[in-house]
């Protein structure tokens, strides 16, 4: 029986079964992730705690399908992740995932308002303007649509790439680090509109952090070190 | 697709990633397509002034006057006939200090000239010309402006021509037969054939070239060309539609090969430049292509967006190139006007089809390699950034955009020997000069040199250490900027210092007149009038002109030949003379000169070489009707840049008295003299006077501006150059910024900075500056030995111009990135750069 698709409230979104991650380095073998187990309902809210070098960010990224593991499966939304090819799950990242990075990622000879068409725009979609608009409005960047990343400060920044995350309403947010970039006042406020965003949309957030503090406010949170997850 | 190309077009432009590469497209263009589309009116005036080049439909070229029988024949087969005999002679206007004089190539025509095509002509330089209803009347002439100039003599003067004075009737605006006159040298004058015997001009030894044209129905000049054909004699030859004025054909081809090649040569650098801007523009967008793949872009979705970003961008480059090509090939046919006398017809797109092919194959071969290299950006780098970096694109992927231009080049060149030469020379200057930067850099940043240098300077010991550190790029870009700047070197200083060299080696007292057509029984007078005025009295040296024949008894034809050079010699009149020693500056290299009444003769060793002759075959030569045959029995070495008069073949005086002789001689005329030769022409008009200065002047002129034309080709491959030598540049601009940023955040001062970058700077301007220098010399010699035969010594200014041009270049370079780096405050550098 599948599982995944029992109810809608208890659905589950993102399931990790068995991953491992090794790396060759040198002669040895570095083992970076070993069997990690993790199911994540909709619009569940996670974080992925850990040290520096305890493996966190690899595991998001194996979660997201940038990087392959190993051993071991994810299923996003009931697909089998690595039983597709790049740029087919590529394309399930476009419909299904979205971001954001400790460094905004934003692209630099773009303004705030076409960073947030371009998934839009790279879906096919012809609303992909006034839907940037209105999500930039929600962020409260209505008035600097026309502005460059440079010159935007870093909690901006970092609203635009909240609002380049939410504009596809992806069923499935994966941020790292979303405040690492940013002093307390502007991260606090960055934080408190991702969960408002997380909540309105329905999505389910799985959130890579080393702040405490900011794992608290997730519902559960998952624990690694030496690349297990402890707790 | 297609419109989220064009947003990210749009959006890249106004980033400014694309603009060095958008300009490098269009220089290329722009290059090819002047030289393509001024090739291209020419040759459409060729084709188009087929008929008149010719002056008829089939034209008999003979170097001795034609039998009434070929003549007559053109008439009974109903055709119709003109005539017209061509030499070079003296003209001469005034009297006593007033008096001037000027060589014209002199054309007499019969009333019926030409038979296709018009004459036209104006009652003064710059009147409003008309159509010529028929050729000049008897006892008037015609001359080009120049010769209005010239002589001082305006239409309704007189004007003295041999031993005949005519009264200049008209002014020349357009002459068919307009073939002849590109690249002509001595100004035209146009005269009734039926005046030539009153200046008494044809005789024995003037060189003349008979003409005779016919016109008519297709088929009677299809019925008569083959008859006329085995006709033909020695010297003589048919020029009709197809094969017509093929010499004019030739020198046109080779002069539009040089400026494609040229032109060529500015394309591959463009596609230099084009490889690193794209490469820049791929560093600069791996993040970006990251995110979307994060995004959900695939691969293929990735590859498809950018290549038609580029080549929607490519299309608009090759098109802004074109319009540019055809405004610069006007200003082409502009500087080319004088040596070109004839309108253009407005060019066809053809070469706009070529400019196109040329960007597509630059955009193909040298941007779609690292281009490629975007798609394989991993989506992981957008949370570890380490992960995926541009790899240095193989030079393998550019295999096929080099292999493409090589082939353009060969093909350009239209000769594998000499398009592989260009090819390979180039090929050995990128990478000699790249190899020979990339050794100097890091010896001169070589540590403990650096650290005796720099001592405890700080900004210098930077400096010297960056050049080491980006000795990789930094050689890349000495190497650019050497080769532009070997371009221009060797267009300004050695080509002067070639002229220089060339004026050196004739000595002070050279001969800078030749006397030409006296006749034997002016010898006796002209050597007298030199001796009455004091001038030392020249050697005068007999002169037969004769043909060859058989070589041991087999007749000779310059179908014999491929070289040709063989073919010419062969088919044209020998010069023979006659003495019994040896003339001083000849000396014998082989065999015996002969003895006083053998039937002997001396050759000159390179004529030998070219036809093949050894010591002891039998030449048979024919002069007039008769024929001699002689054994060469030794050779000759002379020095052709001595401006003596020197023969090929020199015999016996017993074996060539017989035959009608000319005298020619080579003298120096004292400064102050001149008048004097015009007396002398005065006296026999008959004998010309070539002023070798003046004659070289002339010639210069035509020389200087295919020069000037070259050069402006030349702007194009500088423009290129400079492209590279920027995007070279900006390559490494990012990385300096950020190390200027880390260095002021660390507590450098701003004078640290700028010093450690002008150092740096410094440092690649010498080396380039030097590299150019050492280049233009080490070809200025190779032209100078291999094509001159001159000795060309070292040239201080060039020394002193190279190194200066690329330090200036490079410090001006320096002082713009500096104002750069330190506008950028270090925290945002800094903050970007994360």
């Amino acid at each position: 029986m599948d599982t995944s698709h029992d109810s809608s409230e208890n659905r589950v979104v993102l399931k990790a079964s068995g991953i491992g991650k090794t790396v060759k380095s040198g002669e040895s073998d570095l083992v970076i992730l070993r069997e990690i187990e993790l199911a994540v309902i909709a619009r569940e809210a996670v974080a992925i705690v850990g040290a520096s070098g305890s493996g966190k960010s690899t595991l998001l990224a194996i979660l997201a399908g940038l990087d392959t593991p190993t051993v071991g499966t994810v299923h996003i939304d009931g697909t089998d992740l690595f039983s597709l090819d790049e740029d087919q799950r590529a394309e399930l990242r476009g419909r299904t995932v979205g971001f954001v990075f400790q460094s905004f990622q934003l692209l630099p000879a773009l303004t705030a308002l076409e960073n947030v068409m371009l998934p839009l725009e790279l879906a096919g979609r012809a609303d992909a303007e006034s839907e940037a608009r209105q999500i930039l409005a929600r962020v409260e960047l209505g008035e600097r649509l026309g502005h460059y990343p440079r010159h935007l400060s870093g909690g901006e920044q970092q609203r635009v790439a909240l609002a380049r995350a939410f504009v596809v309403r992806p069923k499935l947010l994966l941020a790292d680090e979303p405040t690492g970039s940013l002093d307390t006042e502007s991260g606090d406020s960055v934080i408190e509109l991702m969960f408002e965003l997380n909540r309105s949309f329905g999505t389910t957030l799985v959130m890579v952090t080393h702040d405490e503090h900011l794992a608290g406010r997730c519902a559960r949170a998952v624990r690694l070190a030496g690349g297990r997850i402890v707790s | 697709m297609i419109r989220q190309a064009m947003r990210m077009l749009a959006r890249d432009w106004r980033g400014g990633e694309l603009r060095v590469l958008a300009a490098a497209l269009v220089v290329a263009v722009a290059s090819v397509t002047s030289v393509a589309f001024f090739a291209d009116r020419v040759s459409r005036a060729l084709v188009r002034d087929a008929h008149q080049l010719l002056g008829a439909d089939l034209v008999l070229v003979s170097d001795h006057a034609w039998k009434p029988a070929i003549a007559d024949e053109i008439v009974r087969r109903g055709l119709e006939r003109a005539e017209a005999i061509t030499f070079i002679s003296m003209t001469r206007t005034g009297e006593g200090d007033a008096a001037k004089g000027q060589l014209a190539g002199v054309k007499a025509v019969s009333e019926k000239y030409p038979l296709r095509g018009r004459l036209r002509i104006a009652p003064a330089p710059n009147a409003p010309d008309a159509v010529a209803q028929a050729g000049p009347a008897r006892g008037t002439v015609w001359i080009e402006e120049r010769l209005v100039t010239a002589l001082d003599a305006p239409v309704g003067s007189k004007l003295r021509l041999g031993t005949g004075t005519f009264e200049i009737a008209a002014v020349i605006t357009l002459e068919p037969e307009r073939g002849a006159n590109f690249f002509n040298i001595a100004p035209r004058l146009i005269m009734n054939v039926a005046d030539v015997p009153a200046t008494q001009l044809v005789q024995t030894g003037s060189r003349v070239w008979y003409y005779l044209y016919a016109a008519g129905a297709r088929e009677a000049i299809t019925a008569f060309e083959p008859w006329a054909k085995q006709q033909l004699e020695r010297g003589q030859r048919i020029e009709n539609l197809e094969n017509g004025r093929p010499e004019v054909r030739a020198s046109i081809e080779r002069a539009e090969r040089f400026l494609g090649l040229t032109a060529l040569l500015a394309a591959i650098l463009a596609g230099v430049a084009v490889a690193l801007a794209t490469r820049r523009f791929v560093e600069r967008h791996l993040d970006g292509c990251a995110v979307m793949r994060c995004l959900g872009a695939t691969q293929p979705r990735l590859l498809a967006l950018y290549g038609t970003e580029f080549l929607l961008l490519g299309m608009a480059a090759c098109a802004a190139g074109c319009v540019i090509g055809i405004a610069a090939q006007e200003a082409l046919a502009q500087v080319l006007s004088g040596v070109l006398r004839a309108d253009l017809p407005p060019p066809s797109v053809l070469p706009a089809v070529q400019g196109f092919l040329v960007g597509v194959v630059l955009l193909l071969g040298f941007a779609l390699p690292p281009l490629v290299q975007l798609k394989n950006v991993p989506a992981v780098r957008v949370i570890r950034r380490e992960s995926g970096g541009p790899k240095g694109t193989a030079i393998a992927a550019y295999a096929l955009g080099l292999a493409t231009l090589a082939g353009l080049l060969i093909w350009q060149a239209g000769d594998l020997k000499l398009g592989s030469y260009v090819v390979g020379g180039f090929l050995v200057a990128v990478i000699g000069f790249a190899l020979v930067a990339w050794v100097g850099l890091r010896m001169i940043a070589s540590a403990p040199l650096a650290r005796r240098i720099a001592g405890g300077n700080v900004a210098l010991r930077y400096g010297l250490a960056n050049l080491r550190r980006h000795s990789r790029g930094n050689a890349i870009q000495v190497a650019s900027l050497a080769l532009g700047l070997t371009a221009v070197l060797l267009l300004t200083f050695t080509r002067n210092d070639l002229v220089d060299a060339w004026r050196r080696s004739a000595p002070p007292d050279a001969p800078n007149r030749f006397l030409l057509g006296v006749q034997p029984e002016q010898l006796v007078p002209v050597k007298q009038f030199f001796a009455a005025n004091r001038i030392e009295v020249p050697d005068l040296y007999p002169m037969v002109r004769g043909r060859l024949t058989a070589r041991n008894g087999s007749k000779v034809s310059d179908a014999d030949f491929s070289d040709e050079r063989a073919r010419r010699l062969v088919e044209r009149e020998f010069n023979l003379s006659f003495t019994d020693a040896p003339p001083a500056h000849n000396s014998v290299t082989a065999g015996k000169w002969f003895a006083p009444g053998a039937r002997e003769v001396s050759v000159e060793e390179g004529i030998a070489r070219t036809l093949g002759w050894s010591l002891g075959d039998e030449l048979t030569f024919t002069v007039g009707s008769e024929s001699f045959s002689a054994n060469v029995t030794s050779f000759r070495k002379l020095r052709w840049d001595s401006m003596k008069v020197n023969f090929f073949v020199i015999a016996p005086p017993k074996l060539l008295e017989g035959f009608p002789a000319s005298y020619i001689s080579a003298f120096r005329l004292p400064p102050g003299n001149e008048r004097l030769m015009l007396d002398l022409t005065a006296r026999y008009p008959n004998v010309t006077v070539v002023d070798v200065g003046a004659a070289v002047r002339q010639a210069q002129g035509v020389i200087d501006q295919v020069i000037v034309a070259v050069q402006f080709v030349f702007l194009f491959a500088l423009g290129a150059g400079l492209l590279v030598l920027y995007s070279a540049l900006v390559a490494t601009e990012d990385e300096r910024r950020r190390e200027a940023a880390v260095m002021r955040v660390h507590g450098a001062s701003r004078r640290q900075v700028t010093g450690s970058q002008r150092v740096e700077f410094l440092a690649m301007g010498l080396l380039a500056g030097i590299l150019a220098t050492a280049g233009a010399a080490a070809i200025g010699q190779l032209l100078a030995r291999r094509v001159f035969e001159l000795d060309l010594p070292l040239s201080p200014e060039l020394w002193i111009a190279g190194p200066l041009a690329g330090v200036a270049l490079l410090s001006l370079n320096a002082w713009l990135s500096a104002r750069k780096v330190l506008r950028a405050s270090p925290a945002l550098t800094l903050r970007d750069a994360v």
